[in-house]
């Protein structure tokens, strides 16, 4: 036996560094301390109020820091947590996704019979988590914000749970995480085995400082990293369980799992990537790029299949995940080294655009859902919820909405003028840079297999009347034609605000992609 | 010493074997309650490679490590074993194979 040194000297906290995990997790226990203190239950409104205005201040506080320290990171906790303008982008996402949620959720948790104040806790509890994995700069602090991120979902969905749907979706989202989960942490075993460390920073720097043969270990732990993420952000061939899972959740917690989960997965991706195992890029580039290109055909191609709209989308949000490794593949990786300033940090910053914008459209997009499907359950209680042919006559109903959902669906096709066509262009001109003319020209290709399946939902809302069997007969959808009549305010806010991201970025999209682009020069390598 | 040595390598191939019993039997098993201890198993086999690399390197780290990974796995079986219930309890008798209404 080795004698293990055991000599404790607490690390430095430097808490200001800290503040937008702890306004989370404080505002979380606050509300689920108050709400068992209660006398009586709580009404909804306090927790969405308490939500909204913690996310806010999530946002608020990482663009201050941004705003002090952006250009020079600070790193806490003994190196194991960062502070850099990429995980402050990331957590100003994920306070704005916060909010949008709650935004929706809140004329929709008494439809899906979810109690408030646990949803609102569980949602901070999750974001909490999401933000730790976009700054962890070590393996087990990177796997502690998955697992509190993925638990907390777990039970959101579960929240649900009087639906069998939600019941199905929870418990599939638990096995295949937990699986996942225990990749992801066996990959971390091993490559602490290989080098000695499971800090970000001291691997990459191992690993660059050293010259070895090649490392059947390391290679198997960086395997294993993959799997175990590819699983989280649901990449082609780990993406068995995303359409399930969408389909079954809440619309709103389908939302916030299709944007911020996935946001966070690829923010992990990007920092175990590029700063721990950078130096073996010529074994997991070619990796990524076959990910890449499955995930882009099989989620455009699955896409067109689908007659349920939630499922269209959920194998959509698959499709969008293959642009994002488009762009994170497009890092060159000729010397072994990443070239960051040369061409790697544009890539990664393409696709760091690519994932807020998408969160945009995805939470916009599961928004309208929400509505309609709580318009479609009243009336007519059985609930196969979003069938296409349900859609029909919708833009004779709701103009305005029908109007919003049409822009994001041809935001998310990539057509000009909306955010989703930069998104695509950018992660597009970096794979031609960086390497040939295959992986753009699939990825050109599956935009426009994908955008018929938008278009496809588009037509039905704008079909005629006499198409759709469910048109004008019922008192309860005649009532219900008219422009703003009883839609849930906080709903269409979210709605508007998702929208209006989406236009503005269309037609000004200079600032975000001079944002993302400060966040990964800024990274911490 | 006599007899074998045991060496790290026997305990990582040990934690190996653990792992890939876990995650066949996660795959393989239907029932929801043995699934959940295949994934309990699973992480263990990881915990145990973790042991076993921290006492060869003299490290403290992989030992704190895994300390953090029973935590989580803790927290990772309540929510479990509470969907588990709450699944059984809407259809007893329910196996893996019963949860399928979602496909398309």
């Amino acid at each position: 036996m080795a004698q293990v040194e055991i000599a404790f000297d607490a690390p430095a906290v430097d808490w200001w560094v800290l503040t937008p995990q702890i306004i989370l997790v404080g505002a979380a226990l606050g509300l689920l301390l108050a709400a068992s203190l209660a006398p009586r239950a709580l009404p909804g409104w306090v927790s969405t109020i308490v939500t909204i205005a913690t996310g806010a201040a999530t946002a608020i506080t990482a663009a201050v820091q941004w705003n002090d320290w952006g250009s020079a990171p600070r790193s806490t906790l003994k190196d194991a947590f960062v502070s850099d303008g990429f995980s402050l982008l990331l957590t100003v996402l994920v306070g704005a996704g916060v909010v949008m949620t709650a935004l929706v959720a809140h004329s929709a948790l008494d439809r899906y019979e979810m109690a408030p104040p646990e949803f609102a806790a569980l949602l901070l509890a999750s974001a909490a988590g999401a933000v730790v994995m976009a700054g962890a700069n070590d393996l087990i602090v990177l796997f502690l914000g998955l697992e509190s991120l993925s638990i907390a979902l777990y039970v959101l969905i579960a929240l649900a749970g009087r639906r069998a749907s939600a019941r199905e979706s929870a418990m599939k989202y638990f096995v295949l995480g937990a699986f996942s989960s225990a990749f992801f942490l066996y990959g971390i075993a091993l490559v602490y085995g290989s080098t000695g460390s499971t800090n970000l920073s001291g691997i990459g720097g191992f690993l660059f400082g050293s010259i070895r043969e090649t490392d059947y270990l390391l290679l198997a732990g960086i395997a294993l990293l993959l799997v175990g993420l590819g699983f989280k952000v649901a990449a082609v061939p780990f993406h068995f369980w995303a359409p399930d899972v969408y389909e079954g959740a809440p619309s709103p917690v389908t939302g916030y799992l299709a944007s911020i989960a996935k946001a966070a997965g690829f923010a992990a991706l990007a920092r175990v990537l590029y700063v721990a195992v950078a130096e073996q890029s010529i074994a997991w580039a070619p990796i990524l790029i076959g990910l890449a290109f499955a995930t882009l055909a099989v989620g455009a191609v699955m896409a067109i299949c689908q007659n349920d709209v939630k499922r269209m989308l959920a194998y959509s949000s698959i499709s969008h995940a293959g642009f994002v490794l488009v762009g994170f593949s497009a890092v060159p990786a000729t010397s072994g080294l990443v070239q960051w300033t040369e061409g790697g940090g544009d890539a990664v910053s393409s696709s760091v655009f690519y994932l807020i914008v998408y969160s945009f459209m995805a939470l916009g997009s599961f928004a309208v859902l929400s509505v309609v499907g709580a318009e479609l359950q009243s009336s007519e209680p059985d609930a196969s919820a979003h069938a296409l042919s349900r859609y029909g006559g919708f833009a004779r109903r709701r103009p305005v909405l029908a109007l919003a959902f049409t822009v994001l669906l041809l935001a998310q096709a990539g057509v000009p003028f909306t955010a989703g066509f930069w998104a695509k262009l950018g992660v597009i001109l970096a794979a031609v840079d960086a390497r040939g003319y295959v992986l753009p020209a699939v990825a050109m290709v599956t935009a426009v297999v994908s955008a018929f399946a938008y278009l496809r939902v588009v037509l039905a809302m704008y079909a005629p009347e006499g198409s759709s069997e469910d048109e004008g007969g019922t008192p309860t959808a005649r009532a219900s034609r008219q422009r703003w009549g009883n839609l849930p305010l906080t709903s269409v806010f979210a709605i508007s605000l998702a929208v209006a991201v989406t236009v503005v970025v269309g037609v000004l999209p200079q600032t975000l992609l001079e944002w993302s682009r400060d966040a990964i020069l800024s990274i911490v390598l | 010493m006599s007899g074998l040595d045991v060496t790290t390598g026997w305990y990582l191939t040990l934690g190996a074997m653990l792992f890939l019993i876990g995650g066949t039997g996660l795959l393989v098993r239907r029932n929801p309650l043995i699934m959940l201890m295949c994934v309990e198993l699973m992480l263990n086999g990881v915990n145990l490679s973790f042991i076993a690399f921290a006492d060869r390197f003299g490290d403290v780290h992989g030992h704190t490590v895994v300390l953090f990974v029973l935590v989580v796995a803790a927290a990772e079986v309540v929510v479990g074993l509470g969907l588990v219930v709450a699944v059984l309890r809407a259809s007893p008798r329910a196996t893996a194979d019963d949860l399928s209404a979602l496909k398309g």
